[in-house]
């Protein structure tokens, strides 16, 4: 029983390092939401600059159309038509965009406080001796984490700048839930959730919670976006644009689709998420459906998203309309967690609350 | 040649009728018996349907999970009629405690089912035709085109051609090679994705699959609960189970009579945390040791755990529950053996607070009935009465109350649990308070009035067995795998057209032979957001197959 004793200090041990990770993640994370915020705020003094170094560059071009001319004639006339107004040539028209400083800092805080997510979940499961997927804080701290990793994931092959603000500030939300609502002793779990089942079960759910947040996030852009470009008129009659950082984002239809095409990845994995589900409650509970709460609702959030995909096909029901479902969905995903966890009687009730 | 004219306007004038029928709605009444029902198969099969009936559903589940379900535990729904005199028996009328099973849920998927049937059917048909559709001609200008790339290439425009069959080939497209009028190669109209199609027929087709297998496990499955102490057996016949519920097309007699012996069980509790922790006393592993004998077979030593179940006779055997079945001698005042058994009693909470009736038929001139609590880890405190402080057996006790009178009034079915009370009095103690008896294992106990003793011999466990029959389980299981590969499908693949166009490059006014001109072009059926980067990624591939551009 010694070994089992000094066993139980080292756990405690790394428990306890593992939740001042998630601290210095959450810490980290909202000076990184402050600097996302002030890159955004700082759009429209950066944009009225990048108006006067075009027209600056624009009469400096006139000069030169001539050599312009010589110039993509020898290049071979590969037409690619790019919307963005971009010098020809950046080594030719100088500075193609102002180096936005404090997005870079938010970019490098999320880094930083992304992998102290990790270290958090790391040292969770070293701790518990399991994946740490049993219970509401740990399911959570680790949905928390695929939402960063998915979005760092994404910057390394687009400029995702302008979302920081909205992914981050969820991620920070959630942390501070974990840390002082949801958290958990660290314990072994119930003989039914010791199954690969479980791990392969609750990884993809929260894989696919973390993609359906990010498309929740982009939906609301989208509205936000949506709802300047109906105003638009109306307020520069009244003297001038509103909400001018929100130019630094891309347009509604923009966002429509990159949330659409977040939820297309992110509903395969949901449906698999069912499936294995049904496969470890046949395996615990000898049967693979029971119409448990925490089952009614898995089934509810995918027969929501279903319609939402179905919307987008059906005329008459783009846009605005499809965009309400997919709100829908990530409100029945948050009654999922939250409420179904914690009020609701059935077989899933060991959220550790 | 009439033949052909005929033919012609009759098709004509059967489109003509299509347009008017379309373009009229005021004449709907006009359609007649089979014309109402092909107006209503329309509607019903549309997809604006299926997304009214899919959303439909959603809010349709949702009472389900809020108010407590029959087949889930019907305890909470009489606790919930008891505690809402008024509200309840509305819920109860309208199937709000049997959701699942109501006609209104099942009027709605059952729309469903249709619907995507009628969406189906049609869709196969088409698709069928659709791959052998011939591949669609080349259009005269491929800058007209959505999106379009053009370039030039040091190779001939041949060679070119060859490589662009090949990136296409190596892409699963299929394609079709132009000619010019003496016969040279010049471009190629290709066609690919058509699978995106077929994968969301097969994702839908396995939807409707998999409700069939859902529905078929319910009608013929069966699924029957038993208690059985450690050393005990029993064997798989109807009347042995504890409950049992059949689907409607299972005849109960026909259940194949394999045998299981619980030799004993295992059961660990988590004592390594704080007391004060909400983990501690939970349970940490279950493992049940049997003998499993088909008829006619030899018997076979093996194991059922949690998330582990035993197979036997096409029928799983799962583990689901635990507890004590305290062994207890009843005797009469003469000292016979009035009733000697292993009787389970169900746990109430974490600590295996227990509750139980020990029912002595036998006893005369009264019947005897015992009633009360088994505590694993006895603790008697003057606020909670005797409670259980730990679900291992540290400090076992018996606390009963005894009972004489009838024990079965109107000689119907009662639970095993509790005691029914109407026809039976409480026996006082000599204080006149009612008799409370605490028995700890190996004590006797004389009961008052000679009435005789009861004894606590031992404590062996009980293994709660749950024994199910499903056949439509795996086939529902391969339905969705397969659902799932058509979704991945039709998600991933993109049905494009791709064309492709060479000519000799004209350098200075000269056309030049090792030069070439391509020029690719592209459309998409649907959203298709990475339709630019599939024609970047193709003149990309061409060129790496041919050399310098
Ligand atoms: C249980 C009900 C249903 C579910 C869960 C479901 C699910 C889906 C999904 C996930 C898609 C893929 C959407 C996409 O490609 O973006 C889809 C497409 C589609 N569904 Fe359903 N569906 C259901 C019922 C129906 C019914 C009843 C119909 C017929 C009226 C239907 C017709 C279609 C059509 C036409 C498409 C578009 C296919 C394409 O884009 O090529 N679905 N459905």
């Amino acid at each position: 029983m010694i070994t089992a004793a000094t066993d139980h200090v080292a756990n405690a041990a790394l428990n306890t390092a593992s939740i001042h990770f998630l601290w210095s993640s959450a810490a980290v994370l909202t000076l990184a939401m402050l600097a996302f915020g002030i890159d955004l705020a700082g759009f429209p003094a950066r944009d009225a600059r990048a108006k006067e170094r075009e027209a600056e560059r624009a009469k400096a071009l006139e000069n030169s159309a001539v050599a312009q001319k010589v110039a993509t004639g020898a290049g071979g006339g590969t037409a690619v038509l790019d919307s963005a107004p971009r010098p020809a040539n950046p080594a030719e028209g100088g500075d193609a965009e102002e180096k936005r400083k404090w997005a870079g800092i938010g970019m490098s805080l999320s880094w930083l406080g992304g992998l102290l997510l990790v270290a958090n979940v790391v040292f969770r499961a070293w701790s518990v001796d399991r994946p740490p997927l049993a219970n509401m804080y740990e399911f959570a701290a680790v949905g928390t984490m695929f939402v960063m990793v998915a979005f760092l994931g994404w910057s390394l092959r687009k400029d995702v700048r302008w979302l920081g603000l909205f992914v981050v500030a969820p991620v920070v939300l959630v942390e501070m839930l974990c840390a002082v609502v949801f958290y958990t002793a660290a314990s072994s779990v119930l003989p039914s959730l010791k199954s690969p089942w479980l791990m392969i079960h609750v990884t993809v759910a929260t894989l696919s919670i973390a993609l359906f947040t990010i498309a929740f996030s982009l939906t609301i852009l989208y509205f936000i976006q949506l709802w300047r470009e109906e105003k638009d008129e109306e307020w520069q009659a009244e003297g001038g644009a509103r909400f001018r950082f929100m130019d630094s984002m891309p347009k509604s239809d923009v966002l429509d689709r990159t949330s659409y095409g977040v939820i297309i990845l992110a509903f395969p994995l949901w449906t698999f998420t069912l499936i294995a589900g049904s496969i470890w409650a046949q395996k615990a509970w000898g049967s693979y459906w029971t119409w448990d709460p925490k089952e009614v609702w898995t089934l509810v959030i995918w027969v929501v998203y279903a319609a939402y995909l179905h919307a987008r096909l059906t005329a008459g029901w783009t846009g605005k309309k499809a965009a309400y479902i997919a709100l829908a969905g990530f409100a029945c995903i948050l009654v999922n967690y939250m409420i179904v966890n914690v009020f609701f009687v059935g077989m899933h009730s060991y959220s550790g609350m | 040649m009439t033949n052909a004219t005929d033919r012609k306007s009759a098709a004509q004038s059967a489109k003509a009728s299509k347009r008017e029928r379309r373009e009229s709605p005021a004449q709907q009444p006009k359609l007649g018996f089979f014309g109402t029902l092909r107006w209503l198969w329309r509607q019903l099969t549309s997809m604006r349907t299926a997304l009214f009936l899919l959303l439909i559903l959603a809010v349709a589940a949702v009472p389900g999970s809020i108010f407590p379900q029959t087949n889930i535990d019907s305890t909470r729904v009489t606790n919930y009629l008891a505690e809402h005199r008024t509200i309840g028996p509305w819920l109860d009328r309208f199937g709000f405690f049997n959701v699942f099973s109501s006609p209104w849920f099942a009027a709605i998927y059952l729309l469903l089912v249709i619907s995507l049937l009628g969406c189906i059917i049609p869709r196969t048909r088409k698709q069928v035709r659709a791959l052998h559709a011939p591949i669609p001609k080349m259009p005269r200008r491929l800058d007209r085109l959505p999106e379009h790339r053009e370039c030039t290439i040091d190779a001939s425009p041949q060679d070119v051609l060859q490589a662009a069959q090949s990136v296409l080939r190596a892409k699963r497209y299929r394609f079709r090679v132009d000619t010019t009028a003496e016969g040279v190669p010049q471009a190629i109209a290709a066609e690919g994705g058509r699978l995106r199609e077929a994968g969301n027929l097969l994702f839908h087709t396995c939807l409707v699959f998999v409700i069939i297998a859902v529905a078929y496990g319910h009608l013929v499955g069966w699924n029957g609960q038993v208690i059985v102490p450690a050393g005990q057996g029993f064997t798989s016949t109807a009347s042995r189970y504890d409950t049992l519920d059949t689907g409607p097309l299972v005849n109960i007699a026909n259940l194949t009579p394999f045998s299981i012996n619980v030799n004993h069980m295992d059961v660990t509790f988590e004592h390594d945390v704080p007391s004060t922790s909400p983990q501690y006393g939970q349970p940490r592993d279950f493992v049940a040791s049997v003998t499993a004998k088909l008829p006619n077979m030899a018997p076979k030593a093996t194991t059922i755990e949690v998330n582990h179940a035993l197979d036997i006779a096409s029928t799983e055997v799962y583990l689901l529950g635990n507890g004590y079945a305290p062994k207890v001698t009843v005797r009469n005042a003469k000292g016979q053996i009035l009733y000697a058994d292993e009787t389970p009693f169900l746990p109430q909470n974490n600590n295996y607070t227990s509750v139980g009736a020990i029912k002595v038929p036998g006893a005369s001139p009264k019947q005897l009935g015992f009633f009360g609590f088994f505590l694993p880890t006895a603790s008697f405190s003057s606020t909670q009465g005797p409670t259980s402080t730990f679900p291992a057996l540290n400090n076992p006790a018996l606390v009963l109350g005894l009972y004489e009178g009838n024990l079965f009034p109107d000689g119907s079915p009662q639970s095993v649990y509790t005691l029914d009370t109407q026809q039976m009095t409480q026996v006082k103690g000599s204080d006149g308070q009612p008799l409370r008896l605490l028995i700890r294992p190996g004590q006797t106990v004389k009961l008052p009035d000679k009435l005789g003793s009861i004894t606590l011999d031992s404590v062996p466990r009980w293994a709660g067995l749950s024994v199910r029959y499903d056949p439509g389980k795996m086939p529902a299981l391969y339905g969705a795998l397969l659902a799932l590969l058509g979704l991945i499908m039709s998600m991933t693949l993109r049905r494009r057209r791709l064309f492709v166009k060479v000519a000799a490059a004209a350098d200075e006014g000269e056309p030049d032979d090792r030069r070439t001109l391509v020029t690719i072009g592209g459309l998409s059926k649907g959203e298709d957001p990475r339709l630019p980067v599939g024609l970047d990624n193709l003149l990309e591939s061409i060129v790496k197959r041919t050399g310098k551009p």
